[in-house]
């Protein structure tokens, strides 16, 4: 008979979503849910002692004249058992990351638990988008891409309207969905990539650089801008780049105040949870609600065509 | 009340094992090698290549058949000659010697052997006392064999001994983490060396005499096991030492539970350390023995880090001194905290929302906060136009109310908002 520790472990085992906050490296996001994890697991009671045989000797009553010594057997539980002596039943538990957020970044990551893990591999290797929110500010850049690095330079921005900057991120989507078509291995010519394309299926077949699939503008308020971005591969380097190549395209500088994962594969910001709840008693909900979403994953591949057409 | 023969024959072979040079063993085992050696013994032949393979099975067959051998051993003592005996009891040494080279040492020795008086080897015979299968033992006798206890000279965990001894059987009673204590270097060795009555019930009853209570006292030895080898005028002294500083009985006691090494610093270790927040903090010492009472940690730790967090407050926060000081009495845990947190929640704090140094000092406490914490409800309150912390402000925002709130009356209360609309806007930033 499995323990009740065991059996609350075996629960564990599944993808779920969290919502990391700016500020915070993902490694101690993880560890954070292991350690809450485990003290739920090591907190329900241990299992039964075992017993053990002692013989004791006893002088057989006060009739000690006649030297009579007998032994008795007495059953206790060994103390060897005892949780104080064994320490904690599980030291570990597998909490694997999905596609990481740097300590910038903020937003779904996605969390692997036990054999979830393998599921956690899959998910990636199909190549699915994550959707980001990128915040700009024009008008200045610094070393890191970022509102908080040094300044490098300081430019103005007074002629940016916003169709010159959707005419900029038109044409980046352009570079990139030529990308996309060299990256997918596919023949131009053939009926099998005109469906593909249709149905908004290409996708980088194995390494690729990172690739946009989608982007556009959300809102345009100068100095300040936002962007919706669909893509493969990226890192957030990456996408804080990109923030400063549209600036320099526009005649001016850019940097990044805000990168925000809206979306990983199938996970969405609804599913996650923030960092009061990172607890067994609300990740184990979680992790049963999206089972059914992960049996999804493993059955069809191709499962990640409902998020990406916009 | 039964004890089985069988049981005592084997008890009494495994206590004999142990002294394997003096045992009488029998010459006329059945097995093939054995029967060899004998062979070669006694012609003067041996054959190396056979030989090194011997001691193992013969130790073997030794093991397995006891109860046949000791009935052979019976009657070979009575009728076997001096010269026969002799030659057997050199085999049993040799058995326990090395392979290599086995041959010429054997072959030796059986020369010598022949040397040496019958009688002198009669009397080493019969000094062991060897019992006989059919000999009756009474029952007192049987029930007073010990079993050796079959504890492993090395191991890695305390779990092997926890049956065995009596002291960590009752260290496990009172309530102290073997589990913890093991992973430490040489407590493990330390703890199984200890008697219970002679080295640590004393300790005990003083921590108890001291006013440490019954809870406590596992806690308090799983933190510090070397209370238990310090010697107990040195404890006495340090607390009559702490008294005479004028700590009260429970103030002492609460601190020896809280930071349980204290007692094992010596005296001038621990005027040198009183010494050192005197100086530095420069409060009176009613308030110094206060602040210490609420922090003992503080005495037992580095004072560097201490020295540094003060330097800290003054020159980069640039709080006054008698700002330090009200903090330190409000919150002693500002003493130990880490640098870092500290500079990033004050810089929030100040910078950020604007709070100047006055109200800071007010409330300290929101230097302890989790900074998560702090920014979180500040955005939250900013974006919804509430993030007043001036006192002068009509719907000011106090720092306590800010910081120590749980989140659902902080979201009802000051937010006015529903704490489903703070998990949204948590997910927003």
């Amino acid at each position: 008979m499995a323990t009740q520790a065991a059996r609350l472990l075996r629960k564990l085992d599944g993808l779920f979503a969290v919502y990391k906050p700016p500020g915070v490296h993902w490694k101690l996001v993880r560890d954070t849910v292991e350690s809450n994890l485990l003290r739920a697991v090591n907190s329900s009671p241990p299992a039964a002692p075992r017993f053990q045989v002692h013989f004791q000797l006893l002088s057989s009553g006060e009739s000690s004249s006649s030297r009579e010594l007998t032994v008795t057997a007495t059953r206790l539980p060994a103390l060897a058992d005892h949780p104080l002596v064994t320490g904690p039943q599980f030291h570990k538990i597998r909490v694997g990351v999905g596609h990481r957020l740097d300590a910038f970044s903020s937003g779904v990551l996605v969390l692997g638990l036990g054999n979830g893990n393998t599921a956690l591999e899959s998910l990636y290797r199909s190549h699915v988008t994550r959707a980001y929110t990128l915040e700009g500010e024009f008008g200045m850049a610094t070393d890191d891409f970022t509102h908080s690095g040094r300044v490098i330079e300081r430019t103005t921005y007074g002629h940016v309207t916003q169709d010159k900057l959707e005419r900029v991120l038109a044409m980046v989507q352009g570079a990139n969905q030529k990308a996309l078509i060299t990256y997918s291995r596919v023949n131009l010519h053939s009926q099998e990539a005109y469906d593909l394309a249709v149905k908004g299926m290409l996708r980088p077949q194995d390494k690729s650089p990172p690739i946009l699939t989608g982007l556009r503008c959300l809102c345009f308020d100068p100095p300040h801008f936002t962007l919706e971005v669909q893509c493969v591969n990226e890192t957030q380097w990456y996408l804080r780049k990109l923030l400063h190549e549209v600036g320099l395209e526009l005649r001016t500088t850019a940097v990044c105040t805000k990168v925000r994962r809206t979306r990983d594969g199938p996970f969405k910001m609804e599913d996650a949870l923030t960092h009061n709840h990172w607890t067994a008693d609300d990740i184990i909900p979680a992790v049963t609600h999206l089972r059914d979403c992960y049996t999804s994953v493993s059955s069809h591949p191709s499962f990640s065509i409902k998020h990406n057409t916009m | 009340m039964f004890v089985c023969r069988r049981c005592v024959r084997v008890l009494r072979s495994a206590l004999l094992y142990v002294q394997p040079p003096v045992t009488p063993a029998s010459p006329l085992p059945a097995g093939g090698a054995v029967d060899l050696r004998y062979r070669s013994v006694t012609t003067g032949h041996s054959s190396a290549s056979l030989l090194p393979r011997m001691p193992s099975g013969r130790r073997r067959e030794r093991r397995e058949s006891c109860g046949i051998r000791y009935l052979t051993d019976h009657t070979e003592q009575k009728s076997a000659s001096p010269h026969g005996q002799t030659s057997s009891s050199v085999l049993q040494q040799s058995n326990h010697k090395t392979a290599q080279g086995e041959a010429f040492k054997l072959h030796r020795e059986a020369s010598r052997s022949v040397s040496v008086p019958a009688a002198q080897t009669l009397i080493d015979l019969d000094a062991v006392p060897c019992p006989s299968p059919f000999e009756e033992i009474s029952e007192e006798d049987a029930i007073q064999i010990t079993v050796p206890s079959d504890l492993p000279p090395v191991t890695f965990t305390l779990r092997d001994y926890v049956d065995k001894s009596e002291t960590l059987r009752r260290l496990v009673e009172l309530g102290v983490n073997l589990s913890k204590l093991e992973q430490r270097p040489n407590v493990g060795s330390m703890l199984v060396r200890l008697d219970f009555q002679a080295d640590v019930a004393p300790r005990l009853f003083f921590l108890k005499d001291l006013g440490v209570e019954d809870s406590q006292l596992g806690l308090l030895l799983t933190k510090n096991p070397f209370i238990l080898t310090e010697s107990l005028e040195n404890l006495q002294a340090r607390v009559s030492y702490l008294k005479s500083k004028k700590f009260s009985s429970e103030s002492v006691a609460a601190m020896v539970s809280k930071a349980p090494y204290l007692l094992n610093f010596s005296i001038k270790r621990l005027d040198n350390r009183l010494g050192f927040f005197q100086e530095q903090l420069g409060l009176s010492a009613q308030k110094l023995r206060d602040v210490v009472t609420r922090l003992p940690r503080s005495l037992c730790g580095s004072l560097e880090p201490i020295k540094e967090n003060l330097k800290v407050y003054e020159l980069e926060f640039g709080f006054r001194k008698n700002e330090i000081q009200h903090i330190v009495t409000k919150v002693p845990k500002v003493l130990t905290a880490n640098k870092r947190k500290m500079t990033q929640v004050f810089d929030f704090v100040h910078n950020v929302m604007g709070v100047p140094h006055s109200l800071i000092a007010n409330f300290p406490q929101v230097l302890n906060a989790k900074f998560l914490r702090i920014r979180e409800r500040h955005l939250f309150l900013e974006y919804l136009g509430r993030a007043h912390y001036d006192p002068a402000h009509p719907n000011y925002v106090s720092l306590e109310r800010l910081v120590s709130l749980p989140d659902e009356t902080f979201c009802s209360e000051v937010a006015l908002a529903s704490l489903d609309d703070f998990e949204r806007f948590q997910k927003t930033l």
